[in-house]
């Protein structure tokens, strides 16, 4: 059984100019123990529909879904109280910027233990104990002393320790990193990065990573799911989604990456991703789509096959060719 | 391969006073300590590092906004520091920069015509229909449409903003732009677009560039010259295709090794660093990279290397990796 | 090559049909402030106020000063002994209170508009320059700022009038100095900020000299909380003018300012409840008013809660 089933999960903002969809029926198995990748531009939705599963969203937004299941808990209809119980212990979420997502006010030992009275009811010594253990396991060096310090006392990637050991400290099941080493530095990405992949194997956690970096999810992820828009446009194993991309996005977004490409000038995307207002009727792609007809114009696509690792198109590619496309195409 | 040079750096430095309370000497922030390079006409100089490392004193230095406490800078075989004031007001016109962060890089208020017309307006004598059409001449070469002329930044989304970045930078016809990691705040295929019109741009009017990034696939993508930094000093610079095939200072190839590369088949040697950069205003004796170095032995605690050559790299180590 | 790379910027088939111009942003501002209903009444009561000021001599029923011998304490019209010809009563000289607070209107907005202008051109330049330039300029400005600030405001008022002497006029240069300390501040707090953006670097590096980059480049972006106080000093201005001149420091009798009609009316308020009542709803209404735009302003204006 998975460990976290969505399915068709959508999430409408109410905003000055009226309802946005954020989120566009998004489905996302997640077993125990994998590692998985939401990756997207800014604005495809990839945040939200995990703060949605959190319920972390503002009451502007409003959530719906078919299902929307956690170790076998429906989220949709558990009391606010029961998710809360959820969140923090089975579910644990860290985000980008570790400066801003720690209280400034109170110091990294009572941040931790915090989540430990709340989630585990320890003790004072327990806690602390409990406390020293977590911040020796992320890698911080002298523990005991880190306890009394204070958030802005630490670097960037100490603090990114700091709320990973928070996440962790109730043992969860999922963990959901969002953009968790953007804000660093290289040399301390890839600490993190590892630092992530190693507690995951040990406490047999799921991981869901969502970044916009292709990068980081080839090297860490074993599932990938792509978005834009708000729509999931791709579903599939992160060796098949570099090798076989099946949507012209993933496709023409590898395509734009300066790593994988030898000339000078890069075959990028052209156009920016559409916004509230200027949503194109069919798919959303279509505009900026170099395989796009009339019928991508007008007719939104349906989900392919699984072997077409689940592309939103009316011509999924394969081998890098789109499939029963009605015009001559050269290579 | 010889070309133009514009811009000659040489062993410059920019030093800080940071104040620590009214008891205590202020401290000394060496934010460049010691940096030499060329630019060259057409070509481009990647400056890698990450935070902390002098890379935006560099670009300040560079624009003249503020001048190197020692050293030599010279820009167009002129010396800036002795330069009187009327060659410097030249000077300045032939150096220009591009932000990485396109929503603060422009003012808010000022309308897009209006932002690029400026340089115009306060360098030249043009009329107010030349600078207009000297406006809509760049929106049209940048890939915007001429209607934004009369728009607030507010309107444009980041890769729109950065193109009119870009613009700004071109209306004095520099001959030095300064790329401050002009993509790095981007979507990955917005960055192509500016990329690409960077690259373009550099062709079409044989600008020296200086591109400065912590993103070595895109430093290697647009890169002629290499000069990679740690804590105020260059440790390693050289062609861009040396450097990446064969990093000699162990810095460098912990900092190849970090960046993700997005290709799920290779396998590749993986340096990961101990620690975090230590504090620019006391950093360590001796190479500052010592601490965090696999590689380190007494030597590197007691005397900062000098840089020297190796297969036409200049490398600051004791013990760099030979091939 | 170059010209199919540049093609593929051009955004063709989206349409961006977004109104731009001053209309488009007076719309978006009216629709920002209209969200706040208090902000809209203290809008239109404004509006009001400035209406009857501009057209007191058309208005009012008599002249401010003229005295009705026959009618002294005469009560307002629904009161038994009340006058039709005296709307709201007269004073204890018998001088009509509606005409009398009609033209006090004019006094009260004279008021606020040149202590709010002397303040705001003196504080905003004072500002600029301190957040500029730092250093010792900005040490100078803000210790005697802190200066001023140390005093309680409406007694350093009142001495600067006793020295003056007691006056309309010195009373605003009084109050105008009063104020003059949060202008700066808030000046040069929004001017530091905006001098560590980027925009204001890249414009140095175009070669924008020092003057141009204080008034074009940087104070525009620092309008919006100063309008903001400039409103709402406003309505202190006028508390402060009317504090003063009840206390006889501000405005002489026999001149139709609320608050020296107030200090008048004093000895009566037992037994005339009019006199004293009516001034101080005025000025209660109108600063009231004020304030209340003042915040509808803030919500409009302030970029942290826009969102484009």
């Amino acid at each position: 059984m998975p460990l976290l089933e969505i399915e068709n999960l959508s999430v409408t903002f109410l905003t000055g100019g009226g309802q946005f969809t954020a989120v566009d029926r998004v489905s996302l198995n997640i077993e125990p123990g994998e590692v998985v990748s939401i990756v997207g531009e800014s604005g495809s939705g990839k945040s939200v529909s995990m703060l949605a599963l959190m319920g972390l969203l503002p009451w502007t937004a409003t959530i719906t879904a078919d299902t929307l299941r956690f170790d076998g808990q429906d989220l949709t209809t558990i009391s606010k109280k029961q998710l809360r119980q959820i969140i923090g212990s089975k579910m644990a979420m860290i985000f980008q910027e570790p400066m801003t997502s720690l209280n400034p006010c109170f110091t990294i030992g009572f941040q931790l233990s915090e989540t430990l009275k709340i989630h585990m009811g320890m003790n004072r010594a327990e806690r602390k104990k409990r406390a020293i253990e977590l911040l020796d396991l992320v890698g911080i060096p002298e523990p005991e002393k880190r306890l009394s310090a204070f958030p802005h006392q630490l670097s960037g990637g100490m603090n990114q320790r700091v709320m990973i050991a928070i996440a962790i400290s109730c043992n969860p099941r999922l963990l959901i990193a969002d953009e968790p080493t953007t804000a660093l530095d290289v040399t301390i990405q890839a600490q993190i990065l590892d630092l992530l992949l190693t507690l995951q194997k040990e406490k047999g956690m799921s991981l869901v990573l969502i970044t916009h970096d292709m990068g980081v999810v080839a090297e860490t992820a074993e599932r990938v799911a792509v978005q834009y828009a708000g729509q999931q446009v791709e579903k599939q194993l992160v060796k098949g989604l570099f090798s076989d991309p099946h949507h012209p996005y993933t496709q023409a977004l590898l395509n734009s990456l300066p790593e994988r490409s030898t000339a000078k000038i890069l075959p990028s995307i052209a156009g920016v991703v559409p916004g509230q207002f200027d949503k194109p009727a069919g798919c959303l792609f279509s505009p900026r789509c170099k395989y796009a007809t009339d019928l991508c114009r007008t007719t939104p696509p349906v989900v392919a096959s699984l072997e077409f690792g689940r592309a939103l198109c009316h011509y999924p590619l394969l081998a890098g060719l789109p499939t029963n496309y009605p015009e001559e195409v050269s290579a | 391969m010889k070309g133009d040079v514009v811009l000659e750096a040489e062993n410059i430095t920019r030093y800080y006073k940071v104040e620590r309370g009214s008891f205590q000497k202020p401290a000394i922030l060496k934010a460049l300590d010691g940096a030499s390079f060329q630019l060259i006409k057409g070509k481009t100089l990647a400056v890698v590092g990450e935070s902390g490392c002098g890379k935006s004193t560099l670009a300040r230095l560079v624009t003249m906004i503020e001048k190197p406490t020692s050293g030599e800078l010279k820009i167009a075989g002129v010396n800036i520091i002795t330069a009187d004031k009327k060659v410097l007001g030249d000077l300045h016109k032939k150096v220009q920069i591009v932000f990485q962060d396109p929503y603060g890089s422009l003012n808010p208020r000022q309308k897009i015509g209006h932002a690029l017309e400026e340089p115009l307006l306060v360098n030249t004598t043009m009329g107010k229909k030349e600078r207009r059409d000297a406006a809509l001449n760049i929106i049209n070469l940048v890939g915007l449409r001429p209607e934004y002329y009369d728009r607030y930044p507010h309107m444009f989304s980041g890769g729109q903003r950065q193109r009119i970045a870009v613009a700004r930078a071109l209306m004095l016809n520099p001959e030095i732009v300064v790329l401050d990691e002009p993509v790095s705040a981007l979507d990955v295929s917005i960055q192509a677009q500016i990329l690409n019109l960077i690259a373009t741009l550099q062709e079409q009017f044989d600008l020296a560039y200086m591109f400065i990034s912590h993103d070595l696939s895109v430093v290697k993508h647009i890169a002629d010259e290499v000069m990679v930094m740690y804590l105020g000093k260059p440790i390693e610079s050289g062609s861009r295709d040396t450097l990446f095939r064969k990093p000699h200072h162990p810095y460098t190839r912990a900092l190849l090794s970090a960046t993700p590369v997005a290709d799920p088949f290779r396998t590749k040697e993986r340096i990961v660093l101990r620690g975090e950069l230590p504090s620019p205003i006391a950093p360590p004796a001796g190479c500052t990279f010592h601490p965090r170095c696999p590689s380190m032995t007494e030597i590197c605690r007691d005397k900062p290397p000098e840089p020297y050559d190796i297969d036409g790299c200049m490398v600051a180590c004791y013990h760099p990796k030979t091939y | 090559m170059t010209e199919t790379t540049m093609q593929e910027g051009i955004e063709e088939g989206i349409i961006d049909s977004r109104p731009t111009g001053f209309m488009a942003d007076l719309r978006e501002f009216w629709s920002y402030f209209s969200e706040n209903r208090g902000a809209v009444i203290g809008l239109f009561f404004f509006i009001a106020v400035v209406l009857i000021a501009v057209l007191a001599n058309i208005i009012a029923p008599h002249l401010p000063n003229e005295q009705f011998r026959d009618a002294l304490l005469q009560p307002p019209f629904w009161q038994t002994g009340g006058d039709a010809r005296f709307l709201l009563g007269t004073d204890a000289i018998g001088r009509d209170m509606l005409s009398r607070l009609i033209y006090g209107s004019r006094y009260s907005l004279f008021i606020g508009c040149i202590v709010v202008s002397i303040s705001l051109v003196v504080g905003v330049i004072l500002g600029l320059m301190a957040g500029f330039f730092r250093g010792r300029v900005d040490t100078f400005i803000m210790r005697i700022m802190d200066v001023v600030l140390a005093f309680p405001s409406l007694l350093l008022a009142l001495v600067l009038v006793a020295i003056l002497g007691p006056s309309l006029i010195n009373a605003m240069v009084a109050i105008a100095i009063v104020q003059q300390p949060h202008y700066v501040r808030l000046t040069r707090a929004a001017v530091m900020t905006e001098m560590t953006k980027d925009y204001v670097t890249a414009a140095r590096v175009i070669g924008v000299k020092s003057l141009r980059l204080m008034f074009i480049t940087i104070l525009p972006n620092c309008m919006a909380p100063l309008i903001v106080q400039a409103a709402l000093s406003f309505s202190t201005a006028i508390l402060d003018a009317a504090a003063l001149g009840f206390l006889g420091m501000g405005a002489q009798p026999p001149t139709p300012e609320w608050g020296t009609m107030l200090a008048e009316a004093r000895e009566f308020i037992l037994r005339a409840w009019w006199v004293v009542t009516f001034p101080g709803v005025a000025i209660l209404t109108t600063v009231l008013a004020i304030n209340l735009m003042g915040d509808g302003l803030r919500d409009a204006l302030d970029p942290k809660l826009k969102r484009s």
